[in-house]
């Protein structure tokens, strides 16, 4: 198998940069706890994209600094955040309408695993001695329109986070359209896995074999 | 007359008894009502249910209460915080039972509650650990799981103003259970920063119809 350390892997910013190229002007997109966050800070200013907060704010801002600091004004990670002029607040039970009821575009959630299928598991390990917890995470894994993972491609170990089934416990089924990684973008189709892009000096077959599940390769 | 100003917090929250079911608003820090938690802390009631959407955190609110052992069961999205120590030994141990479930599906279950909806079907959890033993259906090609209303005896609430006849404005995404919990229980309990008199809230902008609100009473200080 290719030696993956000789390779220029995408760093965090890269994916989150290459995330971007997939979000139109005028989106109204969520973004996961983590990784997925940093997505905001390479929003193009040429396009017009409103940021959902679960907590119950659309047209979100940058987080606060210094003096905007308001303690009851938070992101979905509690931290504090500015509000766009345009922004609106509301409670819960209409925050998740707007997820569940398919009116928010596109969601960006991190992942443990990825199936072949689009099953999403990202919520827990099933390790006996975590304690359990899921927040948004299923509603906003199945009510979006699209939903996007951002994660590495491997586990810490080596193994591929792309599988045929997922054996972690489930988000949600046959949820995830695409997949940013730090070595692919891979659209989930309904003939199976779809590699789009891939970095240099990686072969489709490398991909494939690293990836340890079938993929075909996007015609250009 | 109608008048839900209520003298002090220990007035508001006097006849909580043993075994009661409360909804509290919060979503981490922002519009959890900590003057009242505190109160129900010094007031003494046990064996309680809890919902909210976690099991508090950094030693404040619903976290005192859990590490005196006053609480029974949480009803939450998200248990694990920084800092929730209390919660997760307790837990560990047994000693505090845990209906975990996804925040829109907590959120709707009490929207429900409060509009005198007894379930609903949501297509969220279907096919996951948290959909087991739950009734599934499918409707129009989709998976739904039933989830059931919640309506609880109490909701404590955090509010930025109120007036006599109940009226509330929030403040910020401090918003997010408030406005549902307030309709989803016998007795629904707001602290707020000021009191207006009546009039003073645009009824435009009015959020929770007084309707929904019992008694409102004034804290005063930074929580």
């Amino acid at each position: 198998m290719i030696n993956l350390a000789n390779l220029n892997k995408r760093t965090t910013a890269d994916i989150a940069k290459r995330i971007v190229q997939d979000i139109p002007d005028g989106a109204h997109v969520n973004l996961g706890i983590g990784q997925p966050m940093t997505i905001s800070n390479y929003l193009p200013p040429d396009r017009e994209i409103l940021l959902h907060s679960e907590n119950g704010l659309l047209g979100m801002g940058p987080l606060a600094q210094g003096d905007e600091i308001d303690e009851e004004i938070v992101n979905a990670g509690k931290q504090p955040v500015t509000m766009l002029p345009g922004a609106s607040i509301f409670h819960h039970a209409d925050s998740f309408a707007m997820i569940r009821g398919g009116h928010i575009d596109i969601c960006v959630l991190g992942a443990f695993q990825v199936s072949v299928k689009g099953d999403i598991a990202n919520w827990r390990t099933g390790d006996p001695s975590a304690i359990p917890a899921v927040g948004g995470a299923m509603d906003l894994a199945l009510g979006a329109k699209k939903l996007f993972v951002m994660m590495e491609h491997l586990t810490k170990s080596g193994k591929s986070k792309l599988v045929s089934e997922c054996t972690y416990p489930l988000t949600a089924l046959a949820a995830v359209d695409c997949i940013y990684t730090d070595l692919a973008t891979i659209a989930v189709t309904k003939n199976g896995l779809e590699a789009i892009d891939w970095i240099e000096g990686l072969s489709f077959a490398d991909l494939c074999e690293i990836s340890g599940v079938p993929m075909i390769e996007r015609k250009k | 007359m109608i008048q839900k100003i209520m003298p002090n917090v220990a007035e508001a929250l006097r006849d909580i008894a043993d075994s009661s079911t409360i909804l509290i608003s919060g979503f981490g820090g922002a519009g959890l009502p900590v003057f009242l938690l505190d109160a129900l802390l010094e007031q003494g009631a046990k064996d309680l249910t809890l919902a909210s959407n976690n099991a508090g955190n950094q030693g404040v609110g619903i976290a005192k209460l859990v590490a005196a052992g006053r609480v029974r069961k949480m009803i939450c999205s998200f248990p694990r915080q920084p800092e929730s120590g209390a919660f997760d030994d307790l837990y560990r141990q047994g000693k505090i039972e845990l209906e975990l479930v996804p925040q829109g599906t907590l959120a709707e279950r009490i929207r429900a509650g409060g509009a005198g909806i007894g379930g609903f079907f949501t297509p969220t959890g279907f096919g996951t650990d948290l959909a087991k033993g739950k009734e599934c259906r499918e409707i129009d090609g989709i998976n739904y799981v039933f989830e059931k209303a919640i309506k609880a005896d109490y909701a404590l609430i955090k509010a930025d103003k109120g007036d006599r006849w109940g009226n509330l404005v929030y403040h910020g995404t401090g918003r997010n259970f408030g406005p549902i919990m307030a309709t989803a229980a016998r007795c629904t309990i707001a602290q707020v920063n000021q009191v207006v008199e009546l009039g003073e809230l645009d009824p435009e902008n009015v959020v929770t119809p007084g309707i929904f609100v019992k008694r409102v009473v004034l804290v005063e200080g930074k929580a």
